[in-house]
């Protein structure tokens, strides 16, 4: 007989060949993030919505559960999450579910707009949904706070990375931070890279290995969020999400890096 | 089905002809960078290696790269400047920079993620191999190559093939110094006696048939001491082209000063040695290495005509037929081919920037508009959309203007040519980049792009002596360095003035120093003066030709004359009345300089 991996193999994403035939089956719940109107005009079929903003306008623990259980999740159901912002919203529900205790979450490969320029189904109805009970194992080993990144970055084994645009990290970010812009994470039609091709560049970049990895992004951990599921994709095991990124940092006052003496800025066509 | 199956596809879009990449570069890079991490690679040979593969270094930093794309003869094609989109905004700042030697360079890349660069680049033919280090850099050929009526022939097949022979040539890995080939058009376009091989097509009869050859030039170049360079004989033949090219590399080779980084381009041999000796040397090698090839070498040129086929109409007719600004546009941005009925469009680029998504957009147009297909890099940091059909002009200004690449001026003064300076420069001085922008900006607020007189005049502007902005070749050149009262720096430009490219081309004369929030005050105040004094049907580089040839004879006769009628532009203010005189543009605290090293020389 052939023994079972050790490890659980992680599903980061959802490609849309399975979603449907998950769909189909009945057997998973589709989460639509994007505003609530954009989800009335049409949506993935039997998807509910949770638009990012309602999410982030309280998101303690006790109040991410009653959403779950509203959206009827229980700790066995799988669930699906898509947005139109190339996977970051998307991201962003779907580790605050997993910090919440759900552990069958993903993305869908792809956003709603290449979803449907793909022809593929989608339909305006909103689902009857049956309430749920979920409960709640909070997972606090993904989840860095300003007070955990500030004890623990100077740490040798700690990688924090900064997702935003190139310049935005030049102009200022945390110190010891490294640079992975957001966009770096997908290619032209799926919110992530193919496994090898993120693998090889972020060997290129030494990320691998134990080490423990912090991501952020500017103010709500969406972009940062989607880092945190490429990392994942490719099997690090060991990553947290800066949830309240640089916007948190600077009104803490905490310090910040710039690079100095060069006015990059105006090599910018913007 | 899947995502990919589904993919949009322009199968029918020319694809490009030529591939210039090896995918295998891409893998040792990342391999070498590693072990230059890992301190099994010293920094020199690294150093080497690094720019050899085309990967400059960055201002005040060592995790910093800056790649630089070649465009072989300018060419590029839509699915290659849509990779490049897609790269700046992965792993460059959002936007890349068209340079006046028809790279394209990506900044602030971080030196581990350049290989990613390097294997996207591979996927769709390009390369930045011996862009830069002491390799033969990019061959130019001008973004009129073809459609010129004032050329013999077309000598972009030339300039391709001889990119071709000289790209991983063993004879040109390790050279004292750069070395640059441009082939041009015709006289009037230029650029081929301030570069150290310059060719122009001609023609001569022979026996009753018409013989194919160049005007060929050695030994010119602008650097911290410039030269204009010599012609080599009254016609080289075609057949002459490769064994020339030969002889005059190996020549470099032998004899360039491999010690001297400051004076080992080639220009210094041949000012050295005396041109007569040069070129005597030149021809007596050509003929040994005619004699001692052991193979006949030719080169491989290719002159398959481009297909020339008018786009089909994707959009409709919407949108009024003379948009606001066409006429200017127009007037000032496009050419007539001698292909009739169709244009050349110049798409002028803020000191040659343009972000990912003008790219991408950019791409589209040239597939909907150029009938070859696919665009050239310009002299001038701009891009050329060329088969225009006549009557989709005012469709293509319309589509430029949605997404920002219609500004007028592209052929004119009002499209001055800035380095990248202190925004990404380990030699820069100042923010000659910048300024380039706000000169265009303060031209175009003018309108003086629509003022005749000024038309073939230019602006170009170095951060540092070492004339990447080409300021020596300027109607109006400036390079950059600090000005100092008392304790306190600020930034300061050396203006030179009466420079030019084309078939009288000389360097421009030191007229005076300029602190650079003065600049543009000073460039009207010219225009003015000239306005005052002119001809009828004068243009102002005629005037500045005149003055700094001692030739003029109204208020301003010469040089001198120009310096005094200045001065007053050029006083310092206190710190106290005008702070802002000791910022450079784009910053907000004090000007100091500050360099580390420069890598032109590796």
């Amino acid at each position: 007989m052939c023994s079972m991996s050790q490890e659980k193999i992680i599903k980061t994403t959802t490609n849309v060949d399975s979603l449907r035939s998950e769909i189909r089956d009945k057997s998973v719940r589709v989460i639509d993030v994007r505003r609530e109107d954009d989800y009335k005009q049409s949506h993935i079929p039997t998807a509910v919505n949770l638009p990012l903003a309602n999410l982030l306008s309280d998101d303690s623990p006790e109040r991410v559960l009653k959403l779950v259980n509203s959206m009827g999740i229980d700790d066995e159901t799988p669930v699906v999450v898509y947005d139109d912002t190339f996977g970051a919203l998307a991201s962003r529900v779907a580790w605050t579910l997993e910090y919440v205790g759900h552990s069958e979450v993903s993305l869908l490969e792809t956003t709603f707009s290449t979803w449907k320029s793909l022809g593929l189904e989608n339909d305006n109805q909103v689902p009857n949904i049956q309430s749920k009970e979920h409960s709640l194992r909070l997972r606090p080993e993904i989840l860095a706070t300003s007070d955990y990144l500030e004890k623990s970055k100077d740490n040798s084994d700690v990688i924090l990375i900064d997702n935003r645009e190139r310049l935005n990290y030049l102009e200022q970010h945390i110190p010891g931070a490294i640079n992975l812009p957001y966009r770096t994470l997908a290619t032209q039609d799926k919110i992530l890279r193919p496994k090898d091709d993120m693998k090889r560049l972020l060997d290129n970049r030494r990320i691998s290995g134990d080490s423990e990895i912090i991501t952020y992004c500017g103010s709500v951990g969406t972009l940062s969020g989607l880092a945190y599921y490429a990392l994942k994709s490719v099997g690090l095991p060991n990553v947290k999400l800066y949830v309240r990124s640089f916007k948190e940092w600077k009104g803490l006052e905490k310090p910040v890096v710039k690079q100095q003496d060069a006015h990059y800025w105006d090599l910018s066509a913007e | 089905m899947t995502v990919t199956d589904l993919k949009q596809s322009y199968s029918d879009s020319p694809k490009p002809k030529i591939n210039w990449a090896r995918i295998e570069e891409a893998e040792n890079f990342a391999n070498t960078v590693k072990l230059f991490r890992q301190g099994k690679y010293d920094e020199d040979s690294f150093r080497r290696y690094r720019l050899q593969h085309g990967a400059y270094g960055t201002r005040m930093t060592n995790d910093y790269a800056m790649v630089r794309i070649k465009l072989p003869a300018g060419e590029i094609y839509p699915n290659q400047i849509e990779k490049i989109s897609q790269l700046s905004e992965q792993f460059s700042i959002g936007s890349a920079h068209f340079s006046t030697r028809e790279n394209i360079q990506l900044h602030w890349v971080i030196l581990e993620d350049v290989s990613e660069i390097l294997r996207g680049l591979a996927e769709v033919g390009l390369t930045s191999r011996e862009a830069c280090g002491n390799s033969v850099r990019n061959v130019m050929c001008s973004p009129l190559s073809g459609v010129c009526p004032d050329e013999e022939f077309d000598s972009t097949p030339y300039a391709l093939a001889t990119a071709r022979f000289f790209l991983r040539n063993p004879m040109s890995q390790n050279l004292p110094r750069k070395f640059k080939f441009n082939f041009t058009c015709c006289e009037k376009h230029g650029m081929v006696r301030m570069v150290d091989v310059g060719l122009i097509p001609q023609t001569r009869e022979l026996d009753g048939s018409i013989q194919k050859g160049f005007k060929i030039f050695l030994g010119g170049g602008l650097g911290n001491r410039s030269f204009v360079g010599h012609q080599l004989e009254e016609f080289t033949p075609e057949e002459d082209l490769l064994y020339t090219s030969i002889a005059v590399l190996r020549i470099f080779d032998r004899l360039g000063d491999r010690k001297n980084m400051a004076r080992n381009r080639m220009r210094y041999l041949v000012n050295d040695m005396g041109w007569d000796k040069f070129q005597n040397l030149v021809l007596k090698e050509r003929a040994i290495v005619r004699a001692t090839q052991s193979i006949v070498t030719n080169l491989e040129v290719d002159h398959t005509p481009s297909v020339i086929k008018r786009p089909i109409k994707i959009s409709d007719e919407s949108g009024s037929p003379n948009p606001d600004g066409y006429t200017r546009w127009l007037k000032t941005n496009t050419l007539k081919q001698k292909q009739s009925p169709y244009h050349s469009v110049f798409i002028t680029l803020e000191a040659g920037d343009i972000t990912s998504n003008q790219l991408s957009e950019l791409a589209t147009i040239i597939r909907e508009f150029s009938s070859e297909g696919h665009a050239r890099a310009g002299f001038v940091q701009n891009i050329a959309l060329r088969y225009v059909h006549e009557d989709d002009l005012p469709r293509l200004y319309s589509k430029l203007l949605t997404v920002g690449l219609a500004k007028s001026g592209a052929l004119t003064m009002a499209a001055p040519i800035g380095c990248s300076g202190t925004t990404s420069c380990n030699l820069a001085l100042t923010n000659s980049h910048r300024l380039a922008k706000e000169i265009q900006r303060k031209f175009l607020e003018l309108k003086l792009d629509q003022d005749d007189d000024l038309r073939d005049s230019s602006i170009k502007i170095s951060g540092c002596p070492n004339s990447c902005g080409q300021h020596g070749i300027a109607t109006i050149g400036f390079f950059g360095g600090g000005g100092r009262v008392g304790k306190e720096m600020f930034p300061n430009y050396q203006m030179s003035l009466g420079g030019r490219s084309d078939g009288e081309t000389m360097l421009g004369v030191t007229c005076h120093r300029i602190p650079a929030k003065r600049v543009i005050p000073v460039i009207l105040k010219i225009i003015e003066l000239f306005k005052q004094n002119k001809k009828s049907n004068d243009t102002l580089k005629d005037w500045i030709h005149r003055i700094v040839n001692g030739k003029e004879d109204s208020e301003i006769k010469s040089v001198i004359d120009m310096r005094k009628a200045l001065d007053s532009l050029t006083i310092p203010p206190t710190k106290e009345d005008d702070p802002d005189f000791y910022n450079d543009f784009g910053s907000d605290s004090s000007y100091h300089t500050k360099t580390g090293k420069g890598e032109c020389a590796a």
